[in-house]
């Protein structure tokens, strides 16, 4: 039974493949029970088989085989750009190959103060994305269902969304008493838009006939409001989560200018005042698959609110 | 459900006292319903057929509180109608079920939104699943079922809350021909273990001979009913009824008024434009 079980584990990723072999594996031990090991052996070696080729057949993996392709091409195409000095209108003579960011990146990884920056970075996040996600949801909400709000909010979302974080420097030190909350505040301006405008976006999109539907089962407005608009919006919120997850990341580095001690973004910074160039290909790296790893955590916390929709025909 | 049965004798008694509605204001002000008034008997299964644009769906509106008339009134057992409420139970032609929660949990949410526990919601949303015979789908959301079945879900939602009166706006309008003569049945079969009052909109005359005691016929501008047809087909109705000779000419006078106020309507927008 315990063979059944972790067959159906390592089979677990794909729901239907798991239930075409359900039977299957419960059947195997008893039929053949004398020679146990043997049959195992046998049937997990053609499960493996045509798991394998199932696998290679199957579209995700085309796209991942396609994608790190792709990523292999780009990074061979540096490295003799850099091998070659290429220069053609753009140059390529100081910057450093792949293989010296390589092992830039195997130093520090030996550092403990490069997890420092890592770690303080991703505590700024933390807070930020936490505080626009709250506010902007609450403000997106608002917007979406009052005229009121609407009125009094928007005005101030075209004008102050469309100001760079950078631009927001100068103004961030005065404004806040230390350091880390300027920093804070930059990163968390980063992410509040695109959280607010998806909110109000999905509030927008809720079909009439689902709250005039409501409304005749018994429900108040608060209701209508929680039975209703949230779930129809939860959809474009969580668009708005993932973008805003992103941007976020993005602001961070313009907050990080100010910092004189820690985060990443200052790691790379002062790694170009240092003139240290393969430092600062390090530093970029490693923002971008914070960001990408980030934005897909988000995508799969609010998966299971969003199940209903990959369930439409 | 057995004292639903009694109930609906004296429950759902629908009274249109002098109802007109107007949208808009000065030149641009579009009358949609010309002064009406319609008693509806307790039980009554009353269909209001008429062109598109007729203002019957107006009508309905103002009974689902929806739409708040410009003049008169709508009372239900003798009481003023103000807004939406539980006590009218409203299809609509459109899927309305909330796609982010199971077909159980959209049948509950009338009795949910009454105060009900958890246990008895779902005890109640379970017997009508089975009414409608969809017991085996109540794990499922609303997108993975057929239009039929969604439509069925949707009167069950409806009729969870034991209404006086099921509203329905053209609920069959948007199926093909085959699934809609089956739902036909279905509702006429529900509605007899029911017996509520149901005021149901449509524009298909088989539809409303097969399934109403009463047909209401509306005139397209301004929209008002212009004549009030008794159906004295036997019940229950089978599909082979269509082909009788009482089907056939009340089918016939239908028409005869549907067609004259088409044209009427048609020619009205030729001279507008």
């Amino acid at each position: 039974m315990s063979y059944a079980l972790a067959n159906n584990k390592s089979a677990g990723k794909s729901k239907d493949r798991s239930k075409e072999q359900a039977p299957e594996s419960i059947q195997a031990p008893t039929n053949r029970a004398p020679v146990l090991s043997d049959s195992i052996m046998v049937s997990n070696n053609e499960r493996m088989a045509s798991r394998l080729s199932a696998f290679v057949k199957s579209k995700q993996t085309h796209g991942i085989a396609v994608g790190t392709l792709s990523l292999c091409a780009g990074i061979l195409l540096w490295h003799l750009a850099t091998l070659y000095n290429f220069n053609f209108f753009i140059n390529f003579e100081n910057i450093p190959s792949p293989l010296k960011v390589a092992d830039a990146f195997i130093d520090h990884l030996a550092k403990p103060v490069f997890y420092t920056h890592i770690f303080v970075s991703i505590r700024r996040i933390l807070i930020a994305y936490g505080m626009a996600v709250l506010l902007g949801v609450l403000i997106g909400l608002a917007v979406g269902r009052s005229r009121l709000a609407r009125a009094a909010v928007l005005p101030y979302i075209e004008v102050v969304r469309p100001i760079p974080a950078v631009a927001w420097i100068p103004l961030a030190i005065l404004m806040w008493p230390t350091e880390e909350s300027s920093i804070i505040y930059i990163t968390f301006l980063g992410a509040l838009f695109p959280i607010i405008l998806n909110t109000i976006h999905g509030v927008e999109q809720t079909p009439e006939v689902m709250i005039r539907a409501a409304l005749s089962l018994g429900a108040n407005k608060l209701q209508v409001f929680w039975h209703v608009v949230l779930p129809a919006a939860l959809p474009s919120i969580a668009t708005g989560l993932a973008i805003g997850m992103g941007v976020s990341w993005f602001s961070l580095l313009a907050g990080e200018i100010i910092s004189g001690q820690y985060g990443i973004g200052y790691f790379t910074w002062d790694a170009y005042s240092l003139i240290n160039y393969p430092d600062i290909v390090v530093g970029m790296l490693v923002i971008g698959g914070l960001g990408t790893l980030s934005t897909y955590l988000i995508k799969v916390i609010t998966r299971p609110a969003l199940r209903w929709k990959e369930l439409q025909r | 459900m057995q004292k639903h049965h009694q109930d609906s004798k004296t429950r759902g008694h629908v009274c249109i006292d002098s109802v007109g509605v107007s949208f808009g204001q000065g030149s641009d002000r579009n009358i949609a319903v010309h002064e009406t008034s319609l008693d509806i008997k307790p039980g009554e299964f009353v269909c209001m057929l008429g062109p598109s644009g007729c203002g019957k769906s107006t009508l309905l509106n103002c009974v689902a509180g929806y739409v708040k008339p410009t003049m008169g009134k709508v009372l239900l057992d003798d009481k003023a109608i103000s807004g939406p409420g539980p006590d009218r139970g409203m299809v609509f032609q459109q899927y309305s079920l909330l796609p982010w929660k199971t077909v159980l949990e959209n049948i509950a949410i009338g009795p949910r939104l009454a105060g009900h526990s958890a246990a008895e919601c779902h005890s109640i949303a379970r017997t009508f699943l089975a009414m409608i015979g969809l017991s085996k789908m109540e794990k499922r959301y609303p997108g993975e079922l057929s239009g039929g079945m969604q439509q069925r879900v949707g009167i069950a939602r409806a009729l969870a809350n034991y209404p006086s009166v099921l509203l329905m706006d053209e609920p069959f309008g948007a199926l093909d021909a085959q699934t809609r003569l089956m739902m036909q049945e279905s509702l006429l079969e529900i509605w007899s273990e029911f017996g509520t009052t149901v005021l149901f909109v449509t524009h298909d005359v088989d539809e409303a001979i097969f399934l109403a005691d009463r047909i209401l016929i509306m005139s397209a501008s301004p929209g008002t009913v212009i004549a009030d047809l008794k159906v004295d087909l036997e019940r229950p109705r089978r599909s082979e009824m269509a082909t009788a000779e009482l089907f056939i000419s009340l089918k016939r006078n239908c028409l005869k008024y549907i067609r004259a106020e088409s044209m009427k309507a048609f020619e009205q927008r030729e001279c507008e434009e």
